[in-house]
Protein backbone atom coordinates (compact mmCIF):
# COMPACT_ATOMS: atom_id res chain seq x y z
CA UNK A 1 0.00 0.00 0.00
CA UNK A 2 1.46 3.55 -0.95
CA UNK A 3 1.89 5.66 2.25
CA UNK A 4 -0.58 8.49 3.10
CA UNK A 5 1.60 11.51 4.13
CA UNK A 6 -0.06 14.49 5.13
CA UNK A 7 0.81 18.07 4.15
CA UNK A 8 -0.50 20.84 6.37
CA UNK A 9 -1.20 24.45 4.69
CA UNK A 10 -1.05 27.23 6.87
CA UNK A 11 -1.51 31.03 5.71
CA UNK A 12 1.58 32.03 4.06
CA UNK A 13 2.93 28.41 3.59
CA UNK A 14 4.55 28.32 -0.48
CA UNK A 15 6.04 24.83 -0.50
CA UNK A 16 3.18 22.72 0.68
CA UNK A 17 2.23 21.62 -3.43
CA UNK A 18 5.86 21.17 -3.84
CA UNK A 19 5.78 18.67 -1.12
CA UNK A 20 2.80 16.87 -1.86
CA UNK A 21 4.58 16.66 -5.36
CA UNK A 22 7.66 14.95 -3.83
CA UNK A 23 5.43 12.42 -1.95
CA UNK A 24 3.80 11.37 -4.89
CA UNK A 25 6.93 11.30 -7.16
CA UNK A 26 8.38 9.24 -4.63
CA UNK A 27 5.63 6.71 -5.06
CA UNK A 28 3.45 7.83 -1.71
CA UNK A 29 -0.03 9.50 -1.67
CA UNK A 30 0.02 13.17 -0.29
CA UNK A 31 -2.93 14.35 1.19
CA UNK A 32 -3.40 17.94 1.96
CA UNK A 33 -4.19 19.08 5.36
CA UNK A 34 -5.54 22.34 6.38
CA UNK A 35 -4.50 24.96 9.40
CA UNK A 36 -7.75 24.90 10.67
CA UNK A 37 -9.01 21.69 10.84
CA UNK A 38 -8.56 19.75 14.33
CA UNK A 39 -7.43 16.20 13.20
CA UNK A 40 -5.68 14.99 11.19
CA UNK A 41 -6.87 12.62 8.09
CA UNK A 42 -5.96 8.92 8.27
CA UNK A 43 -2.23 9.46 7.30
CA UNK A 44 1.06 7.87 8.15
CA UNK A 45 3.32 11.02 8.59
CA UNK A 46 3.00 14.37 8.44
CA UNK A 47 4.80 17.17 6.60
CA UNK A 48 4.94 21.01 8.26
CA UNK A 49 6.14 22.71 4.53
CA UNK A 50 8.35 26.06 4.05
CA UNK A 51 6.82 29.31 3.39
CA UNK A 52 5.87 32.10 5.81
CA UNK A 53 3.05 31.10 7.89
CA UNK A 54 1.36 34.25 9.16
CA UNK A 55 3.74 36.34 7.55
CA UNK A 56 6.20 35.44 9.89
CA UNK A 57 4.74 37.78 12.27
CA UNK A 58 6.42 38.07 15.97
CA UNK A 59 8.67 35.10 15.14
CA UNK A 60 8.95 32.67 12.13
CA UNK A 61 6.86 29.67 12.93
CA UNK A 62 5.34 31.70 16.63
CA UNK A 63 1.72 31.91 15.38
CA UNK A 64 1.53 28.57 13.79
CA UNK A 65 2.32 26.64 16.65
CA UNK A 66 -1.20 27.87 17.77
CA UNK A 67 -2.85 26.90 14.82
CA UNK A 68 -5.86 24.28 15.77
CA UNK A 69 -4.40 21.68 14.00
CA UNK A 70 -1.12 21.97 15.97
CA UNK A 71 -3.14 20.04 18.78
CA UNK A 72 -3.40 17.28 16.28
CA UNK A 73 0.16 17.16 15.33
CA UNK A 74 1.47 17.34 19.01
CA UNK A 75 -0.61 14.04 19.82
CA UNK A 76 1.07 12.71 16.33
CA UNK A 77 4.41 12.97 17.75
CA UNK A 78 3.13 12.14 21.18
CA UNK A 79 1.94 8.84 19.32
CA UNK A 80 5.63 8.04 17.47
CA UNK A 81 4.17 8.47 14.41
CA UNK A 82 6.74 10.73 11.79
CA UNK A 83 6.35 14.47 11.91
CA UNK A 84 8.78 16.40 9.66
CA UNK A 85 9.30 20.01 9.35
CA UNK A 86 10.79 21.77 6.51
CA UNK A 87 12.25 25.26 6.80
CA UNK A 88 9.50 27.12 8.52
CA UNK A 89 8.23 23.85 9.58
CA UNK A 90 11.24 23.39 11.43
CA UNK A 91 10.83 26.58 12.87
CA UNK A 92 7.40 25.86 13.99
CA UNK A 93 8.57 22.72 15.18
CA UNK A 94 10.94 24.32 17.79
CA UNK A 95 8.68 27.07 18.52
CA UNK A 96 6.05 24.96 19.45
CA UNK A 97 9.00 22.86 21.40
CA UNK A 98 8.69 19.62 19.70
CA UNK A 99 12.10 20.32 19.34
CA UNK A 100 14.97 22.04 21.19
CA UNK A 101 16.91 25.22 20.38
CA UNK A 102 15.35 28.35 17.64
CA UNK A 103 16.09 29.62 14.62
CA UNK A 104 17.76 33.28 13.68
CA UNK A 105 18.37 35.59 11.51
CA UNK A 106 21.60 34.20 8.84
CA UNK A 107 24.55 35.60 9.91
CA UNK A 108 25.35 37.36 7.15
CA UNK A 109 21.56 39.35 7.12
CA UNK A 110 20.79 38.18 3.87
CA UNK A 111 18.47 36.03 2.33
CA UNK A 112 20.29 32.88 0.53
CA UNK A 113 18.94 30.87 -1.77
CA UNK A 114 21.16 28.07 -3.49
CA UNK A 115 22.05 24.57 -3.43
CA UNK A 116 23.95 23.59 -0.49
CA UNK A 117 25.57 20.23 0.64
CA UNK A 118 24.88 18.44 3.85
CA UNK A 119 26.00 15.54 5.47
CA UNK A 120 23.90 12.73 7.00
CA UNK A 121 25.23 12.82 10.85
CA UNK A 122 22.94 10.55 12.35
CA UNK A 123 20.55 7.20 10.84
CA UNK A 124 18.51 7.14 13.68
CA UNK A 125 15.35 9.41 12.61
CA UNK A 126 12.37 8.69 10.31
CA UNK A 127 14.12 11.06 7.40
CA UNK A 128 17.54 9.58 7.57
CA UNK A 129 16.62 5.97 8.53
CA UNK A 130 17.88 4.58 5.06
CA UNK A 131 21.08 6.71 4.99
CA UNK A 132 25.03 6.05 6.20
CA UNK A 133 26.12 8.75 8.59
CA UNK A 134 28.69 10.43 6.19
CA UNK A 135 26.65 10.43 3.33
CA UNK A 136 26.62 13.60 1.34
CA UNK A 137 23.22 15.31 -0.18
CA UNK A 138 22.72 18.20 -2.40
CA UNK A 139 19.54 20.19 -2.05
CA UNK A 140 18.73 23.86 -2.43
CA UNK A 141 17.64 26.38 0.87
CA UNK A 142 16.52 29.39 0.41
CA UNK A 143 15.67 31.40 4.03
CA UNK A 144 16.66 34.62 5.78
CA UNK A 145 16.71 33.10 9.08
CA UNK A 146 18.13 29.81 9.39
CA UNK A 147 20.67 30.53 11.78
CA UNK A 148 20.16 27.35 14.43
CA UNK A 149 21.07 28.67 18.08
CA UNK A 150 20.73 26.85 21.67
CA UNK A 151 21.45 27.41 25.07
CA UNK A 152 24.65 25.82 26.19
CA UNK A 153 23.04 23.27 28.15
CA UNK A 154 21.16 22.34 24.80
CA UNK A 155 23.66 21.91 22.43
CA UNK A 156 25.41 19.54 24.67
CA UNK A 157 22.54 17.53 24.92
CA UNK A 158 21.98 17.57 21.43
CA UNK A 159 25.66 16.86 20.28
CA UNK A 160 25.99 14.13 23.61
CA UNK A 161 22.57 12.41 22.65
CA UNK A 162 23.57 12.72 18.40
CA UNK A 163 20.08 14.28 17.81
CA UNK A 164 21.74 16.66 14.43
CA UNK A 165 20.24 14.51 11.40
CA UNK A 166 22.23 17.29 8.88
CA UNK A 167 25.20 19.26 8.91
CA UNK A 168 26.38 22.06 6.49
CA UNK A 169 29.24 21.16 4.87
CA UNK A 170 31.91 20.84 1.49
CA UNK A 171 30.86 19.13 -1.23
CA UNK A 172 33.75 16.50 0.04
CA UNK A 173 32.00 16.34 3.28
CA UNK A 174 34.51 18.06 5.11
CA UNK A 175 32.56 21.11 7.66
CA UNK A 176 33.83 24.64 7.54
CA UNK A 177 32.90 28.29 8.07
CA UNK A 178 32.71 28.39 4.30
CA UNK A 179 30.17 25.85 3.83
CA UNK A 180 28.27 27.43 6.83
CA UNK A 181 25.39 29.08 4.95
CA UNK A 182 23.61 31.08 7.94
CA UNK A 183 25.85 30.95 10.81
CA UNK A 184 24.04 27.70 12.56
CA UNK A 185 25.79 26.40 15.74
CA UNK A 186 27.72 23.53 14.57
CA UNK A 187 26.52 23.87 10.88
CA UNK A 188 23.71 21.75 12.18
CA UNK A 189 20.95 21.88 9.30
CA UNK A 190 19.05 19.21 10.84
CA UNK A 191 17.55 17.91 13.81
CA UNK A 192 15.52 14.99 15.17
CA UNK A 193 13.76 14.72 18.75
CA UNK A 194 15.28 11.71 21.09
CA UNK A 195 13.23 9.26 19.42
CA UNK A 196 13.37 10.03 16.08
CA UNK A 197 9.59 10.25 15.16
CA UNK A 198 10.15 14.30 14.85
CA UNK A 199 12.70 15.65 12.42
CA UNK A 200 13.50 19.15 11.58
CA UNK A 201 15.60 20.71 8.76
CA UNK A 202 16.54 23.80 7.01
CA UNK A 203 17.35 22.27 3.25
CA UNK A 204 14.18 21.57 1.03
CA UNK A 205 13.78 17.77 0.18
CA UNK A 206 10.84 18.65 -1.67
CA UNK A 207 12.97 20.91 -4.29
CA UNK A 208 15.44 17.51 -4.54
CA UNK A 209 13.64 15.09 -6.09
CA UNK A 210 13.21 15.54 -9.64
CA UNK A 211 16.49 15.40 -11.79
CA UNK A 212 14.77 17.66 -14.53
CA UNK A 213 15.37 20.80 -12.03
CA UNK A 214 18.26 20.00 -10.08
CA UNK A 215 19.85 18.42 -7.50
CA UNK A 216 18.48 14.73 -5.79
CA UNK A 217 19.58 15.24 -2.70
CA UNK A 218 15.88 14.78 -1.38
CA UNK A 219 15.09 11.56 -2.77
CA UNK A 220 16.57 9.05 -0.06
CA UNK A 221 15.46 11.18 2.46
CA UNK A 222 11.84 10.79 1.07
CA UNK A 223 12.55 7.56 0.33
CA UNK A 224 13.58 6.64 3.88
CA UNK A 225 10.34 9.31 5.09
CA UNK A 226 8.14 7.06 3.03
CA UNK A 227 9.43 3.28 4.62
CA UNK A 228 9.16 4.51 7.66
CA UNK A 229 5.97 5.99 7.33
CA UNK A 230 4.67 3.01 5.65
CA UNK B 1 -10.34 49.60 34.44
CA UNK B 2 -7.67 49.59 31.73
CA UNK B 3 -4.02 49.49 31.59
CA UNK B 4 -1.46 50.72 29.08
CA UNK B 5 1.46 48.15 29.21
CA UNK B 6 4.55 48.49 27.76
CA UNK B 7 7.16 45.11 27.20
CA UNK B 8 10.23 45.14 25.84
CA UNK B 9 11.80 41.73 24.20
CA UNK B 10 15.73 41.47 23.42
CA UNK B 11 18.07 38.71 22.18
CA UNK B 12 19.66 37.45 25.05
CA UNK B 13 23.25 38.93 26.04
CA UNK B 14 24.88 35.84 24.70
CA UNK B 15 23.35 35.65 21.66
CA UNK B 16 24.94 37.73 18.47
CA UNK B 17 22.81 39.97 16.89
CA UNK B 18 23.40 40.82 13.50
CA UNK B 19 21.02 43.41 13.42
CA UNK B 20 22.70 45.12 16.18
CA UNK B 21 26.08 44.29 14.41
CA UNK B 22 25.15 45.98 11.28
CA UNK B 23 23.66 49.18 12.70
CA UNK B 24 27.05 49.22 14.72
CA UNK B 25 29.66 48.54 12.03
CA UNK B 26 27.25 51.68 9.84
CA UNK B 27 28.32 54.31 13.00
CA UNK B 28 31.43 54.87 12.20
CA UNK B 29 30.86 56.04 8.86
CA UNK B 30 28.64 58.52 10.37
CA UNK B 31 30.57 60.00 12.54
CA UNK B 32 29.70 58.11 15.97
CA UNK B 33 33.35 56.47 17.03
CA UNK B 34 32.07 56.29 20.47
CA UNK B 35 28.84 53.77 20.50
CA UNK B 36 28.99 49.77 20.89
CA UNK B 37 26.96 47.29 21.87
CA UNK B 38 24.19 47.75 19.67
CA UNK B 39 21.42 45.62 20.22
CA UNK B 40 18.05 45.57 18.44
CA UNK B 41 14.87 44.35 20.37
CA UNK B 42 11.38 44.61 19.77
CA UNK B 43 8.50 46.62 21.65
CA UNK B 44 4.54 45.80 22.52
CA UNK B 45 2.21 48.34 23.69
CA UNK B 46 -0.79 47.13 24.61
CA UNK B 47 -3.83 47.72 26.52
CA UNK B 48 -5.25 45.15 29.61
CA UNK B 49 -8.72 45.59 31.43
CA UNK B 50 -8.13 43.81 35.00
CA UNK B 51 -8.75 44.67 38.44
CA UNK B 52 -5.95 46.11 39.64
CA UNK B 53 -2.53 47.32 38.63
CA UNK B 54 -0.70 43.50 39.85
CA UNK B 55 -3.66 41.55 37.70
CA UNK B 56 -2.35 43.34 34.52
CA UNK B 57 1.55 42.94 35.63
CA UNK B 58 0.56 39.34 35.62
CA UNK B 59 -1.19 38.90 32.47
CA UNK B 60 1.64 40.90 30.51
CA UNK B 61 4.41 38.95 32.45
CA UNK B 62 2.27 35.57 31.24
CA UNK B 63 2.29 36.76 27.87
CA UNK B 64 5.74 37.61 27.85
CA UNK B 65 6.76 33.96 29.01
CA UNK B 66 4.33 32.44 26.57
CA UNK B 67 4.13 34.23 23.74
CA UNK B 68 6.20 37.18 23.13
CA UNK B 69 9.33 36.18 23.88
CA UNK B 70 10.84 32.46 22.94
CA UNK B 71 13.01 32.06 26.27
CA UNK B 72 15.14 29.91 23.75
CA UNK B 73 16.82 33.30 22.45
CA UNK B 74 15.03 35.99 24.09
CA UNK B 75 14.25 38.13 27.30
CA UNK B 76 11.32 40.39 27.93
CA UNK B 77 11.03 43.12 30.62
CA UNK B 78 8.02 44.64 31.65
CA UNK B 79 8.84 48.16 31.31
CA UNK B 80 5.96 49.83 32.45
CA UNK B 81 2.03 49.32 33.80
CA UNK B 82 0.18 52.18 34.20
CA UNK B 83 -3.65 53.16 34.16
CA UNK B 84 -4.90 54.06 30.82
CA UNK B 85 -4.85 57.49 29.42
CA UNK B 86 -8.20 58.42 29.04
CA UNK B 87 -8.05 59.37 25.37
CA UNK B 88 -6.94 57.02 22.84
CA UNK B 89 -6.32 56.90 19.29
CA UNK B 90 -9.60 55.31 18.68
CA UNK B 91 -11.34 58.08 20.51
CA UNK B 92 -10.06 60.56 18.38
CA UNK B 93 -12.61 62.29 16.29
Amino acid sequence: MRPRIGVVTFPGSLDDRDALRAVTCMGGDGVPVWHADTALPDVDAVILPGGFSYGDHLRTGAIARFAPIMDAVREFTAAGRPVVGICNGFQILCEAGLLPGALIRNRSLRFVCRVVSVRVESASSVLTAGLDPGEVLQAPIKHGEGQFVASADELSGIEDEGLVTLRYCAPDGTIDDAHNPNGATNAIAGLRNERGNVVGLMPHPEHAVDPDVGPTGGQPLFASLLERAG
Amino acid sequence: MKFDVLVDVSLQRGLLDPQGKAIEDALPTMGWTNVSNVRVGKSFQFVVEAETEADALRVAEDMGHRLLANPVIEDFRVVAVHPAARVTIEDAP
